[in-house]
This record gives C-alpha cells, sequence and structure tokens, in this order.
C-alpha cells in the first residue's frame, strides 16, 4: 500500500467508504469514451466494444469478485439476444423493453442454475456451465420454428429508443445506447461491489471457509451474484440483437465464452474496470492481429493466451497497474 | 436393436481411448487440460497423411499416430504443461484453450478446413451377420484394440512398478519424491502416453468421429464428460462412464434424432448435480 497522506476527508471515511470514492481517472475513463462519440465512422465497432465490455463486466462479477470460473457464459449472453429479437418480432420494437425482459430470463436462468455451480470442484463448475451453453445452443437450433434454427433470426425491426431516437446505418445511435446502458449498470455493479455484500463476496473468494465460518451465507451470495451477472450478460446480448438487428446461434458459441474470458483477463479481473480496458484492447488486438493474418488469427489470439498464461497474468497486471497506482497517487498527493 | 448396442458399445470404447489419457491428467493430476483432443487430432491428421500420400498400410498408421501424438506430448509437458501444474485453475483453462486455438487454426492453416477422407481397406469395411445381428467388421476391430488397451492399462496401473510409481507421485509427489521416484520423470511419460493413447483414438475413430479442424472443440465436451461422470479415482469408472456415453449416444441419435446431443448434456448435467466426484467415484476424495 502507499504511504500516501490522506486528505482529512478521506480518513473521516472508513476503508471502504474510501475506496468507493470517485476519482478522476475513472471519470477520465467515461468522458473518454464518451468523446469517442466525436469520432467520425468508428461508432459501429466502438459499440461492439461497448457490448463487449459489458460482458465481460458481468463476468468480472462472478470471477473477479466470487471466485467463480465458467466456461459457458455465452448462455445467458445468447439468451437474452434471443429474448431481445423474439420479443422485438412478436411483440414489440421499443427496446427498453427488449433490454428489461432480457434482463429478467437472464436472471431467471442465472438464477435457477446458480445452485448448479454452487457443487462440487472448479472442474465440475466448469462442465456445469460448458454443458448449460451447450444445451442452450442445441435448443436454439432444434427450435428452428421459434429461432430459425441455424439460419438466425431474421425480420428485426427494432424502433427508436423511447420512441424518439432511431437506430441510423452509421451505429451512431447504438453505440450511445450502448455506452448508456454500459455506464448505468457499470454504476450499479459498481456500487453493488462496494457494499457490503460485495466485500463479503470478497471474503468468499478469498476464503471460502473462514467466510462461512464467520457468519456470511455463502450459497445465498453466491446464488446472489450469479443471478446479477446471469442478467448483465443477457443485457448484453440484447443490446448486441437490438443494434445489429440480427440474432445467429453464433450469440451461444464456445468461442464468445473464451473470448470473454480472454478479454476479462486481459484487462484483470477485480477492479470492474478490467472489462471495459481488456474489451478496448481486445478489439485492437483482434483488429491488427486479423489485418495480418486474416483467416489465421486465432492462432496468434492462442499463442497470445499462452503466453499470458506462461509470463504470468499477476505479473503483467501488476506491471501496468503499479506504475499507474504510483502516478496516480503522485497526482493525489499534490492537489 | 443389437445393433445399435454394438455401435454404441464401439464408440464408447473409442472414446474411452481418446479420453484415458486425460482421465489420468485431469482426474489424477488435478490439470484442466481442455487441448487433449488436439492431441487426438494430430493422430486423425497423421493417419490421414500417411495413407492418402504415401498409401502406408492402416495398421501401421495406428502406431505412427500413437507416436507422433506422444512426442508432441512429451515435447509440450517439457516445455510447456510441467510449468503449470501448481497454477490456478483459470490459468490452467486459459492456457489450454490457447493450445486448442492454435491447433485449430494450424490445422487449418496446413490442411486445410474441409474434412479429411480416410480410406478403409476393403477387408475392413462391410459387415458380417452373427447371430442375426449385423455387426461392422471395423467396428468389431475397434472393440478388440480397445479392449486390449483397456485390459493393458488397467494392469500397468494396477500391477507394475511404474503403475505405483505414479500412483504415489499423484497421490503426494512430496513424499514420492523424498523416496526417490522420480515424480518428473513419471508425469512426463505419463502425459505422453495419454496423449499417444489420445492420437491412437483419433487415427482408430477418423473413420468414424471425422478429422477436420474444429475436432478439439467438437469433442472436448465428451472427452470432459467422460472424465467427470466416470469420476477420477480409477480408470473403471471412465471405462463405464465412456461406454454409457456411447450407447446412449448412438441410441438417442437413432431414436430420438430430434434432440440430438440434448439428452447427453442433460444427462451429464444431472449426474454432476447429483454426485459432484463422478458416478463411480469411491466416496469424496477431494
Amino acid at each position: 500500500m502507499t504511504a500516501a497522506p490522506l486528505s482529512s476527508e478521506a480518513a473521516r471515511l472508513s476503508p471502504a467508504a474510501s475506496r468507493a470514492r470517485w476519482r478522476w481517472p475513472e471519470a477520465m475513463f467515461w468522458l473518454a469514451a464518451l468523446a469517442a462519440l466525436l469520432l467520425p465512422d468508428q461508432h459501429l465497432i466502438l459499440n461492439e466494444i461497448a457490448i463487449l465490455a459489458l460482458f465481460a463486466l458481468s463476468l468480472d462479477l462472478i470471477l473477479g469478485y466470487a471466485g467463480i470460473v465458467s466456461l459457458g457464459h455465452a448462455a445467458f449472453f445468447g439468451l437474452g439476444a434471443y429474448v431481445a429479437g423474439l420479443l422485438t418480432i412478436h411483440v414489440a420494437g421499443e427496446p427498453l423493453l427488449g433490454l428489461v425482459a432480457a434482463a429478467g430470463a437472464g436472471a431467471v436462468l442465472g438464477f435457477a442454475t446458480g445452485f448448479l455451480v454452487l457443487r462440487g470442484s472448479d472442474l465440475t463448475r466448469l462442465m456445469v456451465t460448458l454443458g448449460i451453453s451447450l444445451l442452450l445452443f442445441e435448443i436454439a437450433n432444434r427450435a428452428a420454428g421459434l429461432t430459425g434454427g441455424a439460419d438466425g433470426l431474421n425480420g428485426m425491426v427494432v424502433g427508436p429508443i423511447l420512441g424518439w431516437f432511431e437506430f441510423d446505418l452509421y451505429g451512431t445511435t447504438a453505440y450511445a445506447y450502448s455506452l448508456a446502458v454500459l455506464f448505468l449498470l457499470f454504476l450499479f455493479a459498481r456500487r453493488v461491489v462496494h457494499s457490503p455484500f460485495g466485500l463479503s463476496l470478497k471474503a468468499i473468494r478469498d476464503n471460502r471457509l473462514r467466510a462461512a465460518a464467520v457468519g456470511v451465507p455463502v450459497a445465498r451470495r453466491l446464488v446472489g451474484i450469479y443471478t446479477l451477472s446471469a442478467a448483465y450478460a443477457a443485457v448484453a446480448g440484447a443490446l448486441l440483437a437490438q443494434t445489429t438487428q440480427f440474432v445467429s446461434l453464433d450469440v451461444f458459441d464456445f468461442h464468445r465464452s473464451a473470448d470473454v474470458l480472454l478479454v476479462l483477463v486481459i484487462g484483470g479481473a477485480g477492479y470492474l474496470y478490467g472489462g471495459p480496458i481488456g474489451a478496448v484492447l481486445f478489439r485492437f488486438l483482434q483488429d491488427w492481429i486479423s489485418g495480418l493474418t486474416p483467416q489465421y488469427w486465432s492462432f496468434w489470439l492462442g499463442a497470445f493466451l499462452v503466453l499470458l498464461v506462461l509470463v504470468g497474468r499477476d505479473r503483467l497486471v501488476q506491471g501496468v497497474r503499479r506504475p499507474l497506482a504510483a502516478l496516480l497517487s503522485r497526482i493525489g498527493a499534490g492537489r | 436393436m443389437a445393433t445399435i448396442l454394438f455401435d454404441g458399445i464401439a464408440y464408447g470404447m473409442l472414446l474411452f481411448v481418446l479420453a484415458c489419457g486425460l482421465s489420468v491428467t485431469l482426474g489424477l493430476m488435478n490439470f484442466i487440460n481442455l487441448a487433449h483432443g488436439a492431441f487426438a487430432m494430430l493422430g486423425g491428421y497423421v493417419t490421414a497423411i500417411l495413407m492418402s500420400r504415401w498409401q502406408v498400410p492402416f495398421f501401421l498408421c495406428l502406431p505412427a499416430a500413437f507416436l507422433a501424438a506422444a512426442a508432441v506430448g512429451l515435447v509440450l509437458e517439457r516445455t510447456l504443461y510441467r510449468q503449470l501444474y501448481r497454477r490456478s485453475h483459470l490459468d490452467q483453462v486459459l492456457f489450454s484453450i490457447g493450445i486448442v486455438f492454435m491447433a485449430m487454426a494450424a490445422a487449418d492453416y496446413l490442411m486445410g478446413s474441409e474434412q479429411q477422407i480416410i480410406q478403409l481397406p476393403d477387408y475392413l469395411r462391410g459387415r458380417v451377420e452373427v447371430l442375426g445381428v449385423g455387426i461392422g467388421i471395423y467396428r468389431a476391430l475397434i472393440i478388440i484394440i480397445c479392449s486390449v488397451l483397456v485390459l493393458a492399462l488397467q494392469g500397468v496401473l494396477a500391477y507394475t512398478r511404474f503403475g505405483s510409481r505414479l500412483r504415489a507421485a499423484v497421490d503426494d509427489p512430496r513424499a514420492a519424491r523424498g523416496l526417490g521416484i522420480r515424480v518428473d520423470t513419471v508425469f512426463a511419460a505419463t502425459f505422453a502416453v495419454g496423449s499417444g493413447l489420445a492420437g491412437l483414438g483419433g487415427a482408430l475413430g477418423a473413420e468414424i468421429l471425422g478429422v477436420d479442424p474444429t475436432f478439439p472443440l467438437k469433442y472436448m465436451i465428451y472427452f470432459l464428460i467422460v472424465v467427470t461422470v466416470g469420476g477420477t479415482s480409477s480408470l473403471t469408472g471412465p471405462f463405464l462412464a465412456a461406454l454409457l456415453l456411447g450407447i446412449a449416444d448412438v441410441a438417442g441419435k437413432y431414436y430420438v434424432p430430434a434432440f440430438g446431443s440434448f439428452v447427453i448434456y442433460t444427462v451429464m448435467i444431472v449426474v454432476l448435480l447429483l454426485r459432484p466426484q463422478g458416478l463411480f467415484a469411491r466416496g469424496g476424495s477431494r
């Protein structure tokens, strides 16, 4: 820990509360994201990044804060996408309604399957999460009458947001919309992880037995955060469905679960910004590599993963974070 | 009916040979290796290349596939895998997914994305009627080879010095090291043999399962099911699980094709719920 002199205001706050205080780099981050709206011609890719960021954020809630390794997070993402898509086709074109419905469906599935991930070892959890996403893939594939099967869900006409903001071809509305949703959900997640609930999650992650011994209801907390995370992932899926106006089986793909894991690992788990930062880096990495070798970019992605693990994730993250923290504390002290 | 049962048994035996290496690395050494299918794919490709380009007889391809996969497994174990035995499960997952991606892209680059065609020799094709049951000759061959392998493996693990060294090294590496067992060597040899068996399985199954670059991902879940459902206390568990899985898959696809792989995933989840340690585990050791 740094020995930076605390301002009198911070000294009065409890450690938890001071950690929850907003610092200006955070504001900078969001301002930069907002300023990106001024970039012309980039909104489609920025929209993808925002959605990926939200998806990674949802994974961060369970992996970074509760220590649950999931190989099937795409299950919730895909569910959200299909719910939003079907709702748009059969009920109403209002996007916000789709988001709420997707979040609800994701939460229900998350709650139902949350009890499954409580059991057994890491391996069992991996298998169960993977199994659930494969199961949903099969359902979406077989129920072709409802989902369009392998052809995907066509004919979505998404209405304007709140009846005002029409989606455009350049993705400007889409990016603004996804960014707004990401920001709001981020605020909520931030509130959650700094609450006593979030602190108890960290206790469970670090030592489950000890957390149970001091009276934390481990099972309930884990199911709770799993449900929340599932709802987040479903919202990310719904955003993708609405902004691209198309849903295909690809939303349940294993690749998606693996990619989001990679995004989070690049950004670093357990401090909420890992998802957004990782999403930006991942997209640039993807663009850069697929520019070099269009067809075989997954080879270099794999090589990157292997290298990342061999060098050590912690070392890599610390290598970036420590100079950053030093910089921050210096600026903070000079204020 | 009996034919389906027979095909299911052949398929299950094949799955066991493919997955038994994984049941040692994952089950006994507690290393989550999602890249196991990559070794099987390698075996399949070795067979396909040898047979189509050099007209090597099928029976010579099988040991070649074993050796190739074992050699690659050994090199990878020595250079990369061994550094990760002590790491967290998340690290192991990320690492092995990375290997899978690399293997798939490399296969695509070298061999193209289309399915490889294996021309079995004439005497292995066709069916014979035995007691009114249609039996594919090739499937019968698979059953024979795999049964021999199963018996040999069980024998090696249970009755040889190497087997007891391996069990000791897995149970308590420190104590085993203290007793003069070269744990590293034992692990490396085990990993190599496991990879080699996967390669052999890939070669044997090339005609049934098909060989293409998506092989490692397509069958990853099957291998994992065999190991997790079978439990990790012995080879018997995974063997029974593989047989069950093979029969259920073949029967499911024949009788209720609309459900596809649905049945298997559901059964897996239910089994893992009721018995997180696996269907055939003796008590919870972990």
